[in-house]
């Protein structure tokens, strides 16, 4: 809505400009950037609903297990291309968070953040169940002809967009109402919000993209089994994240997963033991150093600056 | 501006919470142009009144009919879009926005619905309005305590509404404040603003209404012109209790 706005637009270059990666990188490198690629994209549109309305969700590794699992049973079980279930799992995983959303309205702060959780386990115990009765315990192939180049260029692709459309929804009456519902969801009411539908769209848009990333990503694990995709550790990594970086601003959560997933990536590979420890200490950082994440701190930093300059 | 026709209609409103009866049966009128002042012993039932009116809360039997239309059973924001406006007997502003993206936020989705550079205008003429031009883009926690209300009146008037409820908005403000803000009550009542308002503050109920209709217990006691239900008996005793008690 003010000339804020317009600057946000500058990470679209460079989200262009990180298409020539793959072109440069090795593969370990390579592999490392598809990961970061993936969780920028699921903390990005994370961040979309979660931002403004501060409605902290665990959902996120439902519906990016509904995904990667569609894409499996798809290809596997009934033969299916991998473009159609690539692009029948986001819609079912968009019908599936407005049911949620419908049954959280009335759920605000803590409840909502334990709703979205038991209901993440629910859904992986479900599709469990299902794949174990109904389909046969075989595992789940996914094959395709991609490689790790295909799938990067995929997800940026997938991140562009939702940039794109993060920035679209900032300057709209959309996203004002999302901040106001946010800051008081009272006053929101009583100055004419639909917030119940406001709610619902955004919780929709998150649950897109994390089934998209989730089905783009499938053809990299080849082999797919319920209980890995649908990873709650995923949600909370997401989360993390996102909100390391800072979930007010659109480019928040991209500075939040690229030291996150540099530094999981060497705990990872060097003391694999310790990776929760690392998960916590950031936990820890958060809440006591950086409530508003790293956008908070830089914020915080240019003004100072800048009213130092008016002495 | 001489009252006109009946705008709101409040009948037979009842709110139950639990066994607790905080309005009972209580019907009023309010004409356009009307200055409606809504007062009683605290815990009489006034916010509550006031809350079923913008659609906070349901009520429990009774209608509410705002020209015609019955609203009572309409959610809160069908309501606002109806052009009922309110503010709030705690101020309720929005601290992560701008002094100017407050009042913004009262006139893009509710009974004026403008966006892009004709609500920044229009936000801006609010703030004149209420006497905050001056502080369009200062952060909401430098406002004192008078500069929130009218900020939160600002917002509420940014939505253009048919019906102000204020709820005690000249409560809690010191004797210099409270003579800017019964001003300020008296240009929006010259304005033709058809307002209700909860107040405890008399000599603002005397100068800007035109009716008062007191409750006790819930229930409606007295209605009529200010100075004649001030000195009425009954409304003295609910205020200060019987003579000999």
């Amino acid at each position: 809505m003010n000339s804020k706005g317009w600057s946000d637009l500058w990470i679209l270059g460079l989200l262009l400009l990180s298409a020539l990666a793959p072109l440069i990188l090795n593969a370990y490198w390579l592999s490392v950037a598809v990961t970061m690629m993936m969780f920028i994209a699921l903390s990005t549109s994370w961040a979309l609903f979660s931002g403004p309305t501060h409605y902290i969700s665990l959902a996120t590794g439902a519906f990016y297990g509904v995904g990667g699992y569609l894409v499996g049973t798809g290809m596997s079980d009934f033969n299916l291309s991998f473009w159609l279930m690539a692009a029948i799992s986001p819609i079912v995983a968009t019908i599936l968070a407005a049911l949620i959303g419908l049954a959280t309205l009335r759920l605000s702060g803590v409840y909502f953040v334990i709703f979205t959780l038991g209901l993440a386990e629910m859904i992986r115990n479900l599709v469990s169940w299902i794949q174990n009765n109904f389909l046969g315990s075989r595992g789940l192939y996914v094959l395709t002809d991609f490689d790790e180049a295909d799938i990067y260029w995929m997800l940026l692709v997938i991140t562009s967009c939702i940039y794109l459309l993060g920035w679209v929804v900032n300057r709209s009456r959309l996203g004002f109402a999302l901040k106001i519902i946010g800051n008081d969801e009272m006053v929101a009411r009583h100055v004419g919000i639909n917030t119940a539908w406001s709610k619902v769209l955004l919780f929709m848009t998150t649950g897109f993209f994390a089934a998209l990333v989730g089905a783009v990503i499938a053809p990299r694990y080849t082999y797919i089994e319920p209980n890995q995709v649908f990873s709650p550790q995923l949600s909370f990594l997401v989360v993390i994240m996102a909100l390391l970086g800072g979930a007010s601003r659109l480019w928040g959560p991209i500075v939040g997963v690229i030291p996150f997933t540099l530094i999981w990536e060497f705990v990872s590979a060097e003391a694999p033991n310790y990776t929760y420890l690392f998960l916590g200490i950031v936990f820890l950082l958060i809440v006591y150093v950086l409530p508003q994440g790293f956008v908070g701190r830089f914020e915080q930093l240019a003004k100072r600056l800048k009213e130092g300059g008016n002495y | 501006m001489r009252p006109g026709n009946t705008i709101l209609r409040i009948n037979g409103i009842t709110k139950r919470f639990g066994g607790l009866v905080a309005v009972d049966n209580l019907s009023f009128e309010v004409a356009e142009h009307e200055v409606v002042g809504l007062i009683g012993p605290n815990g009489s039932g006034k916010t509550t009144m006031l809350n079923m009116i913008s659609g906070a809360f349901k009520p429990s039997g009774g209608m509410i009919d705002l020209k015609g239309v019955t609203i009572s059973s309409f959610s809160a924001q069908k309501i606002a879009r109806k052009g009922i406006g309110r503010t709030f007997q705690l101020v309720r502003l929005l601290p992560t926005l701008s002094v100017l993206e407050n009042v913004i936020a009262g006139a893009v989705f509710g009974h004026r619905r403008i966006w892009g550079a004709a609500v920044q205008h229009h936000a801006q003429k609010m703030l004149e309005r209420v006497g905050l031009e001056n502080m369009a883009f200062a952060p909401i926690s430098s406002l004192t305590y008078i500069d929130q209300k009218r900020l939160e009146l600002a917002r509420v008037l940014a939505g253009d509404p048919e019906i102000l409820l204020l709820d005690e908005w000249l409560a809690g403000l010191n004797p210099s404040e409270l003579e800017t803000g019964i001003k300020l009550i008296q240009d929006l009542r010259s304005e033709g603003r058809t307002i209700i308002l909860v107040e405890h503050v008399m000599d603002a109920i005397r100068s800007v209404c035109d009716r008062c209709v007191v409750m006790a217990s819930g229930q409606k006691i007295a209605e009529g012109i200010p100075s004649e239900v001030l000195s009425n008996p009954v409304v003295i005793s609910a205020y200060l209790g019987d003579e000999d008690a």
